[in-house]
């Protein structure tokens, strides 16, 4: 929805939520269902409506439990029969200065500054230590410099000021959360400074109302939340389609030649285009696909990417399109070729028009307003479409397998037939019980994967743990490499004992593998564990979801497994089970 | 005044999202079912917002209706 879109306008959508809210819930979109338990340090009620619409507009349904009046700390840590019986999702801390109860004082020690400072620590960490117990995600604020500075700027650096407890609380937050896997910090202190101080407190709603901020800023906070919760539930975007003239560089490749373009250090305008191009090579770094989508004869595309001056060159790309096509259907080309949907497509272009086509024809695409290219940076990474919430070795490498999938797509256009090509791509698996290496990595699947998912079974890392230390139940993962490079852990397989059966409660795989008979090896390395465990069926369900059409008939048509008296629930008798995968090497080396 | 009450109208349809509204020197807060003290901060900032105006703190809490409102936007009100 556009007024939701980054950047909005916060007034607007303050006074309008209401009909906004009903419009999102008109749309009858499926969305995700998550339980948020919201402990405040001050009112949170327009933090947590605003966070509602953002989420609504991310695809994520949110049911919320707010704690009574700065209660953050006591339902935390001795929790109340309503907390406890809502269950939550994900526990969203939202304290701030206030809650810290400190002014900069000119007659404290330096032993009563170190006291304050190490009570604060123990306090917040007994508090997320009790709130382990609902094995959840927890989102907590760190701190926003307090609304004066008593001790100018002294007092962020002495041990009298208070700017100086934030600095120091920020950072033993930080040291806590990056011990914690699924402890993620909202950067409050960046929040604040990104609106302006001067616009981020105003103290008449905290006399008033005890709003920790004001009016205005509380939407973008509210976004802050919702980028970090959409992150958490694998819903970033993925892909950064740019177009290349006026976007990537200034001039017309087509018009100016090379040598006319502006992209380097001679001028102000060519370091801008610089600190774009490099900007948009991070990206690629943190595992984001690349695209070009230019109006240009190839041959001018290649050459301005090969500019000497440039930073990105065309082995950055995982599809370049550059044609006279309409910009739409080469995205949705795009999108298809990298097995995405257009829900993960951001389109970058200066040309208001090619925008606005998009934006009408490939809705579910985000589309950049580019204004000059000083601003282009901050036009995209404000936006929050690719935040992380961790990085993983297989997130550094993600952007390098799109590539090489588009080089696997023309191999097997080539090959003369498919298991000749499968053959050609030498592919070898790892399959075995969860580790804890890829504990994070498999709780990172659980909560992505939507279209290869028999059952959209959300897990948190607790209870990945949880599964692979009980003798109740099987659990595989498979990592599968070929020829191109290694496409990391890509499958997921849950399987629960119950009496002398496998009930798989999950079975996922990642879509950047389909069509490889990795399911297939999955199968033949389940059968073998189960046989271990003198088990003799397997039974496979189905929950179809909005996004998992693809496997509706995966346990009767792939696996061979048989009908049932139950709707969507099949079993495969394993004493005469043979191997079916004849593609893949498994476990050597 | 007249058209500070057609604005003020329009305020409180966007907040309260109900095209029936109608509001007069004598409207309070007893007299919108949704309007809470929650949402009072909201239709307080949107006023502003509309009209340019900031009201005082003490003014807030003391208005008794939307007459009182309307007098203080007429007077101080930057978006007239």
């Amino acid at each position: 929805m556009k007024e939701l879109d980054f950047p909005f306008d916060s007034r607007l959508i303050l006074k309008k939520r209401r009909s906004l809210k009903k419009q999102l819930l008109a749309d009858e979109m499926a969305r995700t269902k998550i339980k948020i338990a919201v402990l405040g340090g001050s009112t949170t009620d327009d933090i947590v409506s605003m966070a509602e619409l953002f989420l609504l507009n991310l695809g994520i349904e949110p049911l919320f439990y707010q704690s009574e009046y700065a209660q953050f700390w006591e339902d935390g840590v001795f929790g109340n029969d309503e907390l406890e019986a809502f269950s939550p999702d994900i526990v969203y801390i939202c304290t701030s200065f206030v809650n810290l109860q400190f002014r900069s004082d000119p007659s404290l020690t330096q032993e009563q500054s170190d006291e304050i400072y190490k009570h604060q620590c123990e306090r917040f960490k007994t508090l997320w230590s009790s709130l382990e117990r609902f094995g959840c995600p927890i989102i907590q604020n760190n701190f926003e410099p307090p609304f004066y500075a008593l001790l100018g700027s002294m007092d962020s650096w002495d041990y009298r000021g208070a700017g100086y407890l934030v600095n120091r609380m920020n950072l033993f937050f930080a040291e806590y959360a990056i011990e914690h896997d699924t402890f993620y910090l909202l950067d409050l202190n960046r929040t604040a400074a990104e609106l302006g101080l001067a616009r981020w407190h105003d103290r008449s709603y905290w006399y008033m109302y005890k709003v920790m901020c004001a009016r205005e800023a509380v939407p973008t906070l509210s976004y802050k939340l919702s980028l970090i919760i959409k992150s958490i539930y694998g819903k970033n975007r993925k892909l950064l389609a740019l177009d290349l003239d006026n976007t990537l560089w200034g001039g017309v490749v087509g018009d100016d030649g090379v040598d006319g373009l502006s992209i380097g250090q001679e001028t102000a305008e060519a370091q801008a285009f610089y600190e774009f191009q490099m900007y948009v090579k991070d990206l690629k770094k943190l595992g984001v696909a690349l695209s070009v989508c230019s109006k240009n004869e190839e041959e001018n595309a290649l050459a301005g990417l090969n500019h000497p001056e440039g930073v990105l060159c065309p082995d950055d790309f995982a599809v370049i399109k550059s044609n006279w096509e309409p910009k739409d259907v080469n995205l949705i080309q795009t999108v298809s070729a990298l097995d995405l949907t257009t829900e993960a497509l951001v389109f970058v272009d200066d040309n208001p028009a090619e925008r606005e086509r998009v934006t009408q024809s490939v809705p579910q695409a985000a589309v950049v307003k580019l204004t000059l290219p000083e601003f282009y940076v901050n036009e995209v990474s404000d936006a929050g479409y690719f935040e992380p919430v961790a990085i993983s070795d297989d997130d550094l490498k993600r952007s390098e397998m799109y590539r090489k999938n588009a080089k696997r797509a023309e191999l097997a256009a080539v090959a003369a037939d498919y298991g000749e090509y499968l053959d050609s791509l030498e592919m070898i698996a790892k399959i075995e019980p969860f580790v804890p290496i890829y504990y994070q990595r498999i709780t990172q699947l659980t909560n992505k994967s939507n279209q290869f998912n028999l059952t959209t079974r959300r897990y948190t890392q607790t209870q990945i743990e949880q599964f692979a230390k009980s003798s109740e139940y099987i659990t595989l993962y498979g990592k599968l490499e070929d020829k191109f490079g290694d496409n990391g852990v890509v499958s997921v397989v849950i399987g629960q004992i119950v009496g002398g059966r496998l009930k798989i409660a999950l079975w996922l795989m990642s879509c950047r593998v389909l069509k490889r008979d990795m399911e297939l090896a999955m199968l033949d390395e389940l059968v073998k564990a189960a046989r271990a465990r003198e088990i003799e069926i397997l039974e496979g369900e189905y929950i179809p979801s909005a996004k998992n059409g693809m496997v509706c008939r995966f346990y009767p048509d792939t696996l061979g497994f048989s009908p049932t008296d139950k709707e969507n629930v099949w079993t495969l008798d394993i004493s005469e089970y043979t191997n079916k995968n004849t593609h893949i090497k498994i476990n050597e080396g | 005044m007249e058209a500070i009450y057609e604005r003020l109208n329009a305020v409180f349809r966007d907040v309260f999202d109900d095209e029936d509204i109608v509001v007069n020197a004598a409207t309070t807060s007893d007299d919108i079912e949704d309007w809470d003290s929650i949402e009072h901060i909201n239709l307080i900032g949107a006023v502003e917002d509309e009209f340019g105006v900031r009201f005082k703190m003490g003014e807030v809490s003391g208005m008794k209706n939307v007459g009182e409102m309307a007098e203080i936007i007429s007077k101080r009100a930057k978006k007239l």
